[in-house]
């Protein structure tokens, strides 16, 4: 972590490099890091887009072409309406779990809290075959419509069935920050507004929402983000007009030389990053920190009869309908042949028996990979967070639209621009060539997953009041205690849901994976379903699989949880003698 | 922490690197296939172990490129003939003499061996309609039979096929009608089909994805997709059109392979009559090159080398396809993947007006017709211009070839395309729209 840099003292003889504080020095080792691995590895597949295919002449014709064609435009407007549709019904959905379950004593609201992880973890193809299977145009909700009432609902059509998958699928990342932010609220705040007369829904609008903004934002954005730039959901319901999806067709098919690709990306990349530069002009200005750590959060109070029943009613029609894609991936596990009716034809176990006797070894690859990527990625996140929001280094800012740019780099370039940079890179100890080696997949994880875990710390730290942490310096304590013993704890919350994240989207990734999985021993969970799904037999075997990646991300976040919540316990036990 | 993760990494090393003699593959075919092969392999090979690495085509031609450095990867395996002749352009594949006895030199007109020893065919693979029984009874459709039939206007909304861009073997079954049929009318052909699509998908296994399903009744499909579905139990059969080609699946020595001598020994144990005999393996059903094999075969299994098999095969020109490969992807999905919606309201609008004037006589109204029906199937460029070089050259750009004059950019023609087809579309749908409404 940050604190274990200290500045060295120079014996006063001359030193090639200035003296650099261990702050500036963590800076420059991530600086260096996002450049090895991001920013160098990206450049040398984007700068296709500037150059003239023919003769390889620097130009910005590429550009102009791409502004000159409708689809590209037409391209543009759907992936931006698709984004912000998504945002607006993902909203929908995590306002009412986030505001009921931290605003009120609510039996099972640990339950939802963990619940609304789940939706993240959608592993490749059969999340999407499960889908279908339910909502599609012949799913089980479509045929029984038909068969009843006489008609059919095209919830996977077009754009629109796009935005119900997106934002079923990312509205935790508003969920989780909006979340913490609701529970780091100081209730003095609260009680301030409730002296002064206000209460009920005006006291959300004006008050409670309002300071839970930087974590609604910082969700937001990431939901809004994401959804531009996935490639996967509109591929799997055949949307093509979207700039992700022509980015990713044109960069992939065999022998393409179309530098088009790469000018979509480049834009994606430039987007996402003008993006997160308007939520940042949002919260500019504005004090969110609050001083009162322990003792706040909202007050909880009791719901009437009335109000449970309601409250339970809406949280179990958003459940159903955002566990509906495991549930059918969990009928896909156990069932038969399931064809153009409602149910499986039948039931059985011989799927999972398939996936435990030959695909172990990706179960435990997955676990490590996912893990050890999440672990950089808090370390890292919760070190540029401080670096950004805490200290005074030049082009700190930077550090942060870098590592924020990974959401926008489609995997596939990743990968293909990882083994440009370092296949032929041998390595020591025997680990062989750099590029067919598993550590490369973590790296890779770690990158693409940066992004989730920075917003998360960011967070967090937005609500630590600075204050604080100049109360422990003027007692006494260095920057480095401060920073261990003062400031990372008090945002363990937003690091949890970072870690969480991180590990629960890396342990089902695959766009970048599939580039450098070097042979199938090293491959993880994702990469197994997709080599199941290859075939019309694998199906149920890789839904399977796809479950167990359910249970083992489930189990994560829960062990997690635990651990936080013991730590907290103990900490309240004993103040001050923390080690 | 960080002991352990340290602790777990030298163990994961330590297990990584026991030495054996490797036969490194690169693949795109599933497990389905692989496993079985890399069973009967090493027990017929002790000597050598068999290391699959999965990729689909484009991944793998992509990572062979990016590797080729320094080469790790021994073999490469996989269907499309046209990612082989992409490697072999750039002196990516091995020249091998293969010693392999009672293979033909050709299938359905095709040749299975590459003329320079490249690349070799070791399974056939036609090109069909696939279809969910269960979806066809329901909706009490007729079975499709030929291509023609799916351009009838009862089948709207129930065919789905992939993209010729993003799979090589759909891009051969667009091909072998476009040549089968001629450039005009294969295009037309393909329109009318493709207005009665559902979707387009992005991946080729995507097809027997939804026709197994049930989301979508007709699939056009390569054919052990078909087979193997069926072999595990789905309600869907495959019937091969008249009109067909027989394309071999390959496989390749890659240039500079850390183990020629074992990647030889597989592709020769591949074409041998027990490795041909692997692939009639219920849950691989592709037809084997060697047609000995075809003897030990279960009853109806359909065999290429018979003359009943596939009457109206075409003999497929190979390097005609190779001159147009990105032009024809790039033209299907200007006109159609991309702008399916259009395409699709056009169509519907013309089968809507042919039904209306069905039986009635109005002169006028079966001109708007014709108009519309002309303006679908109108293409901005002929067939000339698709293979002359200084206009197929737009779309295979090369850095290696500068002095092949070309006569624009890709983007620049494809927007030129794209405006051509939208408008016609929309002209069509009035024209039909017209003619509807007209007594």
């Amino acid at each position: 972590m940050s604190d274990s840099f200290q500045p060295t003292r120079p014996s006063g003889r001359f030193t090639l490099f200035p003296r650099l504080s261990g702050v500036a020095l963590t800076g420059l080792l991530i600086a260096i890091f996002l450049m090895a691995f991001l920013i160098l590895p990206v450049m040398q597949v984007i700068y296709v887009a500037f150059l003239d295919a023919r003769t390889g002449a620097l130009t910005l014709q590429n550009f102009q072409d791409f502004f000159n064609t409708n689809l590209f435009r037409e391209s543009f407007v759907n992936s931006f309406y698709v984004s912000a549709m998504s945002v607006v019904f993902a909203t929908i959905i995590a306002l009412p779990l986030a505001y009921i379950t931290t605003r009120f004593t609510f039996a099972g609201a640990a339950v939802i809290q963990s619940l609304g992880f789940i939706p993240l973890i959608m592993p490749p193809f059969v999340g999407a075959v499960a889908m279908t299977l339910l909502f599609g145009r012949n799913g089980s909700l479509n045929l029984l419509l038909d068969q009843y009432f006489g008609f059919k609902i095209p919830f996977m059509e077009g754009l629109n069935g796009v935005i119900f998958v997106q934002s079923l699928h990312y509205f935790p990342f508003i969920l989780i920050n909006l979340s913490a932010s609701l529970r780091n609220i100081d209730r003095s705040m609260e009680e301030a507004a409730q002296n002064l007369g206000s209460s009920g829904l005006r006291m959300f609008r004006r008050i409670v929402f309002p300071l839970a903004m930087p974590g609604y934002l910082a969700g937001a954005a990431l939901v809004f983000i994401k959804v531009f730039d996935d490639l996967g959901t509109p591929l799997l319901l055949n949307v093509n007009n979207m700039l992700a999806p022509q980015a990713y067709l044109r960069i992939t098919g065999v022998g393409i030389n179309d530098p088009m690709g790469y000018v979509i990306s480049f834009i994606l990349v430039a987007f996402s990053v003008f993006a997160l530069w308007v939520s940042l002009l949002f919260m500019r200005g504005k004090d969110y920190a609050t001083v009162q750590k322990g003792g706040g959060g909202l007050a909880k109070r009791d719901l009437s009869q009335r109000e449970k029943v309601l409250a339970w009613g809406v949280i179990l029609f958003i459940l159903a309908l955002v566990l509906s894609p495991h549930f059918g991936l969990l009928l896909l596990a156990f069932g038969t042949i399931w064809s153009f009716s409602p149910l499986p034809d039948g039931f059985t176990l011989q799927h999972f028996g398939t996936v435990f006797t030959q695909s172990s070894q990706y179960i435990w690859n997955t676990i490590i990979y996912a893990g050890s990527a999440a672990v950089i990625d808090v370390i890292l996140g919760t070190a540029i967070a401080y670096i950004v929001l805490r200290s005074g280094l030049i082009g700190r800012k930077w550090l942060d639209y870098m590592a924020t740019a990974a959401l926008a780099v489609p995997g596939v370039v990743l990968g293909i621009g990882y083994l440009r940079m370092f296949h032929g890179v041998e390595l020591p100890f025997g680990l062989g060539q750099m590029s067919s080696f598993w550590g490369l997949i973590i790296v890779a994880l770690a990158v693409r997953r940066l992004p989730y875990a920075l917003r998360a710390c960011m967070a967090a730290l937005q609500q630590v009041a600075l204050s604080l942490e100049e109360a422990a310096e003027s007692l006494g304590a260095t920057k480095s205690s401060t920073i261990r013993r003062i400031v990372v704890p008090l945002m363990t919350g937003g690091i949890l849901a970072g870690f969480v994240t991180s590990f629960a989207t890396a342990a089902v990734e695959l766009s970048a994976t599939i580039m450098l999985v070097g042979r199938s021993s090293d491959a993880p969970l994702a990469y197994g379903i997709y080599l199941f799904m290859q075939s019309p037999s694998g199906r149920g075997a890789g839904a399977a699989l796809g479950i167990l990646a359910v249970v083992i991300v489930a189990l994560g976040t829960y062990l997690s949880q635990r651990i936080i919540e013991k730590d907290r316990n103990r900490r309240a036990a004993a103040p001050g003698t923390d080690h | 922490m960080r002991k352990i993760l340290l602790t777990t990494a030298l163990t994961l090393i330590a297990g990584a690197a026991s030495a054996a003699d490797k036969v490194v593959v690169v693949t795109s075919f599933p497990k389905d296939l692989t496993d079985p092969f890399k069973a009967a392999f090493e027990a017929a090979n002790p000597a050598y172990e068999l290391e699959v690495v999965s990729r689909n085509t484009n991944a793998s031609v992509s990572y062979l490129q990016e590797t080729r450095g320094a080469n790790t990867t021994d073999l490469f395996w996989a269907s499309a003939p046209d990612a082989f002749e992409v490697l072999k352009a750039e002196g990516l594949l091995a020249a091998v003499d293969v010693a392999a006895e009672g293979i033909p030199d050709s299938v359905g007109g095709y040749p299975i061996n590459d003329p320079a020893g490249m690349y070799f065919g070791f399974a056939a693979s036609g090109y069909g309609i696939m279809y969910n029984t269960r979806y066809v009874e329901a909706n009490n459709l007729p079975i499709a039979k030929e291509w023609e039939d799916l351009m009838r206007p009862e089948y709207n909304g129930h065919v789905a096929m992939s993209s010729p861009s993003r799979s090589g073997t759909t891009h051969l079954t667009v091909e072998t009608v476009l040549q089968g049929d001629g450039w005009d009318a294969g295009w037309a052909k393909w329109k009318w089909i493709s207005g009665n699509m559902s979707t387009v998908t992005e991946r080729s296994f995507g097809v027997p994805d939804a026709v197994n399903s049930g989301s979508t009744g007709f699939g056009i499909v390569i054919d052990f997709f078909g087979l193997a579905s069926k072999a595990s139990g789905f309600p869907v059969e495959l019937v091969y059109p008249s009109l067909t080609a027989i394309v071999p699946a390959n496989i390749g020595v890659i240039e500079n392979a850390p183990n020629a001598e074992g990647a030889k020994a597989f592709v020769e144990y591949v074409l041998s009559p027990e490795g041909q005999q692997v692939l009639l393996n219920p849950a691989i059903m592709r037809l084997p090159v060697n047609p000995a094999a075809y003897e030990t075969a279960p009853e109806g299994f359909p065999n290429p080398f018979t003359p009943e098999f596939a009457p109206g095969a075409i003999a497929f020109d190979v390097d005609l396809s190779g001159s147009r490969y990105t032009l024809v992807n790039a033209l299907f999905d200007v006109m159609i993947t991309y702008r399916m919606d259009d395409l699709r309201a056009a169509v519907a609008a013309v089968q809507q007006a042919e039904a209306a004037q069905e039986g009635k006589d109005n002169a006028e109204a079966k001109a708007l017709i014709a108009e519309a029906r002309a303006l679908v199937e109108a293409l901005p460029i002929t067939e000339a211009e698709a293979s002359d070089p200084s206009f197929a050259g737009v779309f295979q750009i090369s850095r290696d070839k500068p002095d092949v004059e070309v006569v624009g950019r890709q983007a620049e023609v494809e927007q030129a395309w794209d405006a051509f087809a939208v408008a016609n579309y929309a002209k069509a749908k009035e024209l039909a729209d017209q003619a509807a409404a007209m007594n």
